[in-house]
């Protein structure tokens, strides 16, 4: 799934700025991609694609970073749905 | 306790509740429209939670929505004290607007005018409170930007200046002094810059893309001008272009016609999906 989860917010990244050479490693707040706007559609796209809801208190710069940290907080909130 | 109108509840007027409320102030926002009140109720609660996000301060949507209430008429903002008009920039409507809260509010009311272009001095001559009218030109995203430009009408009072001052600063906005005249410095120097932007697409002489490339790339700035266009929006652009265009009778204001046509077929820019530019229509 992590895999999935990752490629299609990579696809997504990458749509916007079909320029740009990212891995899902790299920080894209460190490369300068994320104004507010982005930053609201990023989220907007995470949580309809895989269907969360993002608590307020993950909100935070960290979980966004990279893809892979993104990935992350969709797996960890999918368990959480999983065990409620 | 201090309560402050909020006139319009479009991309400026929730900019401008939001920023109230999250800085402590009670707001009535008003708009003709209940549906728009409730969107922009929507708007405010997801701009809150996003804000950490983007770099701002730490929100809790329920604390900030819980000091906005909101009311349908121009006449439910009588009890406020001071009232920010963030209405469309075209002068009936905002005559309009002005002659109805004179006649509602309380005498001491001050009216504060939102505009990127509308003298305020002229916005002063249709009360009976010219000393109580000033203008400040708030930038979009309101909460995100530190600064305004502070504009004092002819008949503005030092009284009303410093009233405006300390909310501004309650607000975490820094004030840029400006004397009045159409457009002030912001935007004769940003539309005549968007007007010929537009142009240029008009022309064929460069792409929407190549444009904001030129600006992006060349010249260091974070957005070119089309973005920006999306971003205010089309129509406004148009409006702001019309009115500096009608004030200073002045052809090097004349507007592009694809600024005409995109308005009119509804191409506003990110606030409609699609401008110069397509966007998602989820937010």
């Amino acid at each position: 799934m992590s895999t999935t989860v990752k490629s299609q917010i990579l696809d997504f990244i990458r749509g916007r700025y079909p320029q740009a050479e990212i891995n899902e490693s790299q920080d894209i707040f460190a490369l300068g991609f994320v104004n507010s706007l982005f930053a609201m559609e990023l989220v907007m796209f995470v949580e309809k694609t895989f269907d969360v809801t993002i608590p307020n208190e993950e909100l935070r710069i960290d979980n966004f970073r990279t893809a892979d940290a993104m990935s992350r907080l969709v797996s960890r909130l999918a368990t959480d749905l999983a065990i409620a | 306790m201090t309560v402050i109108g909020v006139i319009g509840a479009g991309v400026m007027g929730v900019g401008v509740a939001q920023n109230l409320a999250q800085t402590g102030h009670d707001v009535v926002l008003v708009d003709k429209d209940e549906r728009v009140l409730q969107e922009a109720l929507a708007t405010i609660g997801r701009n809150t939670r996003m804000s950490r996000l983007m770099g701002g301060p730490a929100l809790d949507p329920d604390e900030v929505l819980s000091r906005i209430t909101t009311a349908v008429g121009v006449a439910n903002a009588a009890k406020a004290d001071l009232v920010i008009e963030n209405v469309t920039e075209n002068w009936d409507i905002k005559r309009e607007v002005y002659e109805t809260l004179d006649a509602e509010c309380g005498p001491d009311t001050v009216f504060v005018v939102n505009t990127s272009a509308i003298p305020i001095t002229k916005v002063a001559a249709v009360t009976g409170r010219p000393d109580k009218v000033i203008g400040v030109h708030f930038m979009n995203p309101v909460p995100a930007k530190p600064a305004v430009e502070l504009i004092p009408g002819f008949h503005t009072s030092p009284d009303t200046v410093q009233r405006t001052r300390d909310l501004l600063t309650a607000m975490g906005k820094k004030a840029i002094d400006v004397k009045d005249s159409c457009g002030f410095v912001s935007n004769r120097v940003l539309m005549l810059t968007v007007n010929e932007a537009a142009y240029l697409v008009h022309e064929g002489v460069a792409t929407a893309e190549s444009v904001d490339e030129v600006f992006r790339s060349c010249f260091g700035h974070p957005m070119g001008p089309l973005e920006t266009a999306d971003l205010i929006g089309v129509d406004t652009i148009l409006y702001s272009v019309e009115v500096l265009h009608e004030h200073y009778a002045d052809s090097k204001y004349r507007p592009c016609p694809l600024l005409k046509q995109m308005t009119d077929a509804g191409l506003h820019g990110r606030k409609s999906g699609r401008g110069f530019y397509t966007y998602d229509t989820q937010n």
